[in-house]
């Protein structure tokens, strides 16, 4: 039979508030255990919760940016469950009333086509804190650092179709959210986990499958493997007449395979009602309009920008504006050398090939987006040819200087592009070379251009590589044409 | 005059005076708790004394006023009932679940006491989580009523009504979720206040409904008690639900006339089945306050029948998620050698909590459970809105609404404690005032059988001056509050 995949994604993205949603305790990751966790986020008896207005504006700047509705009543919700992590006993989140409701994204999928992505919501939660179970011999640890920061949980409708698909949903989100500045994107880190919800149905059946929830999985690549692996196990299991539990899994990268996480799973009550300590959250059009306006350029934007405006085509828009860490290296790039174009062949080209060589994320590329543009300028300007510039950039990337001039000196790559020095040695050159030019002189015109690359190969001998070569060309063939 | 029948407002001006100092009159108090709370044939209506600290206090205080740096509340000795956080000292909440809790902070409440160095001598009992109007839920044992011991001094705040009313303490302050401050307030013979819902900052006050518990004072006369909420009260930033209305001088007005004033009875709090001393003790007071110039007149207030079903949703709904911290993983009891976490949930929560607290959790998990939530939260909340509208109505019309606290004296130890829905039933005069957020006081109306009631007073939002102003003028041509019990005075 064949079957259709039905794919929604829950993704969690921990916003990047200074202070936690509902108290004054600093997010920083990494802390030492407890260290950030106040009487708040320990859930002492007594306290009470303020929200965050930061966290509203944040979300609310996502609602604009997907073009979603904007919640101007939303409401916070206590959802009760026991664990350990979990300091009341309840998560404050919002069931009924989100802050940001129906939106979409268009997603590229590797064809070039586009296709539209609905968003169902997306709403305000908080974290929960994490158990650590390793060193304290059969006991577990509570580390409340991370409770109590704040998450925007974006749930999108039922419509991605394919790992694939998902993939690129969730790289757009996260190029989205990073765009905006409202979550650091490090998905090692755990600032943005996805829930994956899985399902198959035969196709042209109106009807949903049962689904499984794949949860947390953290990274691009582990989402396109979880799912792929849970399809499989799923059309497995309906291929031999079989019926899917409707059960949460977790992925094992290692094994290459989902699990069950309970066994016996009871379905959880969650017994949600109105949190009775806050107030629910009513904003107005002007807050939303005044967030509207400062929106920054998007990914979509800034695409159509880069081919409407600084002409690149629609592959290196893409690629270029992808994830916010390589459009901003490539824009300041761009801005200090004054060459789109050139900055694009040189990011996607040689900078992009030495990061994926050396495993290198852009943010820690050792090359600056100032050095390449300066060096990039430096082409542009004759000072160094192409060539020279591949040098520079190695040395840069070696790290063995910083300063872009500086190495063109000590490098000894500055052309030579007076035209009263490259004419003495062409000269030279056509003079010690008889026989070619007896050849030159004697071929068919057309065949000449193919020629003179002997002529260009002894100049740029002579000159040790420093003469421009386009000047070299250039006076080469004025002299050569003139004997004949 | 001994120093304990002194009222707060007496004590205040005696140490202004220099007629006795703090530490004097804190030694005084502390004395008396000695003797008369504690043992056998003690009140109980303490669950810790502090006299380490109150003295310390009652030093600084009178170090304070000898620097010139004194108000009304300086070196003054009070309680405070053991729902609020105080900073190094234990707070239990009446509860087993939390016999080991010792905050690291004070609640908004304490510290506005403490900013002005008011003595606190200790922490009073109190129905388990302030679930209860008998003061019998307590882990801590029953409080007794001073009037008769036999007989309950009501709940929650049974502890501080005991202490008020026995002189181990001017004053103390209350919780009023249902009627917590009021009903109490009535059967020791008291004066009490629960404010408008916003009035005085809920941080530090663990929370049993977080939607209806409001903190305010109680004390032996409406004067006192609006010095105890000119403190009390304030707008903080750290609980979202308090609201930014200014504090007045709550004493400043207490001696405005009364006259022109319109005072409503509704129907629905004279039933037939009322008592008739009750009625006629309630029937009284109001014939006082009808000779300084008010007028009465017959209200209605038709959803009063639905709030006892109403707040027995809304409060256990908010408790069962309320309480849920309490797990034995970071504070509090925690049971002996758990086998994993399920088993340290069942058992720390199982064994840490009393059988009212357990109902209520398990009235309030049912009613927001899958299925039921709508016919029961939603519900509940509706009658709420129709509560809430009964009094916008009927404050159009009247400046005060008036009626009795509870349906009889104080009943019994143990006469009730089988039969939780008779004792809910006590609390039918006093939830709507929670329910739809309104101020509502308790003051002293004389005596049945040797024991005291009080007269309701319930006011629009925002009137605690008003229904201050009300009971003060009261109780200067009324001689009620000055009653005490046998073999105090």
């Amino acid at each position: 039979m064949e079957w259709e995949v039905v794919i929604g994604l829950e993704i969690h993205a921990q916003l990047a508030t200074k202070s936690k949603i509902f108290s004054g305790s600093s997010t920083a990751f990494g802390a030492e255990p407890n260290t950030q966790a106040s009487l708040l986020d320990l859930g002492l008896p007594g306290v009470l919760p303020v929200f965050n207005e930061q966290a509203l504006a944040m979300a609310v700047k996502f609602g604009c940016a997907i073009d979603a509705e904007i919640g101007k009543v939303s409401v916070f919700d206590r959802k009760n469950y026991f664990y350990p992590d979990s300091p009341k006993g309840y998560q404050t989140t919002q069931l009924h009333h989100p802050i940001v409701g129906m939106g979409h994204i268009d997603i590229t999928l590797e064809d070039g086509s586009t296709r539209r992505i609905n968003v169902t919501r997306a709403h305000l939660e908080e974290d929960a804190g994490k158990s650590l179970h390793e060193d304290f011999h059969g006991q577990s640890g509570i580390d409340l650092n991370r409770a109590g920061t704040p998450l925007i949980e974006i749930v999108s409708e039922p419509e991605i179709r394919s790992a694939k698909e998902a993939v690129a949903y969730f790289k757009k989100m996260h190029s989205i959210v990073t765009y905006l500045g409202i979550c650091d994107g490090d998905l090692s880190q755990g600032s943005m986990r996805c829930d994956c919800n899985v399902s198959l149905r035969p196709k042209g059946q109106e009807e949903f499958g049962t689904r499984t929830e794949i949860k947390n999985v953290n990274s691009f690549r582990f989402v396109e493997q979880a799912i792929n692996v849970e399809i499989e196990r799923q059309m497995d299991i309906l291929e031999d007449g079989g019926t899917i539990t409707q059960e949460t899994r977790l992925f094992d990268a290692n094994k290459m395979e989902t699990r069950s996480m309970r066994s016996k799973e009871v379905a959880n009550d969650y017994r949600y009602f109105p949190c009775p300590d806050l107030l629910p959250v009513v904003i107005d059009d002007e807050y939303i309009q005044t967030i509207r306006d400062s929106l920054p350029e998007l990914p979509d934007q800034k695409k159509q920008r880069l081919m409407d405006e600084n002409g690149l085509s629609e592959y290196d828009a893409g690629v270029l504006s992808a994830t916010r860490e390589m459009a901003d290296y490539f824009e300041a790039v761009a801005k200090t050398c004054g060459d789109y174009k050139l900055a694009a062949n040189w990011v996607m080209g040689e900078l992009s090939a030495a990061l994926n060589k050396n495993e290198v994320d852009i943010k820690n590329s050792p090359v600056s987006a100032a050095q390449l543009g300066a060096m990039i300028a430096r082409i542009i300007d004759n000072t160094i040819s192409s060539k020279g510039g591949k040098d520079v950039f190695a040395a840069l990337w070696e790290e063995k200087g910083d300063d872009v001039d500086a190495l063109i000196d000590s490098l000894g790559l500055k052309q030579v592009s007076d035209s009263g020095a490259i004419e003495a040695i062409v000269d030279d050159v056509i003079a010690n070379s008889p026989k070619q030019v007896e050849q030159y002189v004697s071929a068919e015109p057309d065949k000449r251009g193919k020629m003179i690359g002997y002529f260009v190969g002894q100049v740029m001998k002579a000159s040790k590589g420093s003469a421009n070569p386009g000047m070299v060309n250039k006076v080469l063939k004025e002299k050569l044409d003139a004997k004949c | 005059m001994a120093l304990h029948n002194l009222t707060l407002t007496q004590i205040s001006k005696g140490l202004e005076a220099g007629d006795f100092t703090s530490v004097e009159i804190t030694q005084h108090f502390l004395d008396r708790i000695e003797q008369l709370d504690k043992g056998d044939n003690g009140l109980n209506s303490f669950i810790t004394v502090t006299p380490e600290q109150a003295l310390a206090d009652a030093k600084a205080a009178d170090e304070r006023r000898a620097a010139g740096d004194a108000s009304t509340w300086t070196g003054v000795p009070f309680a405070h009932k053991d729902i609020f956080c105080t900073d190094g000292t234990l707070t239990t909440c009446g509860s087993k679940m939390l016999g080991n809790f010792v905050p690291p902070y004070d609640a908004t409440v304490v510290a506005n006491m403490k900013a002005q160095g008011a003595v606190c001598l200790g922490k009073t009992n109190m129905d388990e989580f302030a679930m209860g109007s008998s003061n019998e839920s307590s882990f801590f044992g029953p409080v007794k009523n001073p009037w008769n011991h036999e007989t309950i001094p009501g709940g929650s705040s049974g502890g501080s009504a005991a202490a008020v009313a026995a002189r181990l303490v001017p004053a103390a302050t209350g919780t009023d979720t249902g009627g917590s401050i009021r009903q109490p307030s009535a059967l020791c013979g008291l004066t009490g206040l629960k404010p408008t819902y916003g009035r005085c900052s809920r941080w530090g006050m663990i929370a049993y409904a977080s939607s209806l518990d409001q903190a305010g004072p109680m004390a032996r006369t409406a004067e006192d008690a609006a010095m105890m909420l000119n403190v009390m009260a304030s707008f903080d930033e750290k609980d979202s639900t308090s609201i930014e209305q200014d504090v007045p001088d709550y004493t400043a007005t207490l001696n405005n006339e009364l006259a022109g004033k319109v005072i409503g009875l509704p129907k629905e709090f004279f039933p037939e089945s009322l008592d008739g001393e009750m009625k006629q003790a309630v029937m009284n007071a109001i014939a006082e306050f009808e000779k300084l110039g008010c007028t009465v007149k017959e209200i209605s207030l038709p959803s009063t029948d639905l709030a006892i079903p109403a707040y027995y949703v809304v409060a256990p709904a908010e408790c069962s998620a309320n309480l849920s911290r309490m797990d034995g993983v970071r504070f509090g009891y925690r049971c002996d050698d758990p086998k994993d976490v399920e088993d340290l949930y069942k058992r720390s929560r199982g064994e840490g909590f009393g059988d009212e607290v357990k109902r209520r959790i398990m009235i309030g998990t049912y009613a927001l459970s899958t299925g039921f939530y709508d016919a029961y939260y939603v519900k509940a909340q509706k009658i709420r809105r129709l509560i809430k509208n009964d009094f916008v109505k009927a404050f159009e019309d009247v400046d005060f609404i008036m009626g009795p606290v509870t349906p009889t004296p104080a009943f019994k130890a143990g006469e009730k404690s089988g039969d939780p829905v008779e004792m809910y039933m006590e609390d039918k005069f006093t939830l709507s005032c929670n329910l739809a957020g309104l101020p509502g006081m308790s003051i002293p109306a004389g005596l049945i059988n040797g024991l005291p009631v009080g007269l309701q007073i319930m006011g629009d939002y925002w009137r605690e001056a008003d229904m201050l102003n009300a009971a003060h003028k009261f109780q200067q041509v009324t001689d009620f509050h000055n009653a005490a019990p046998q073999g105090i005075e």
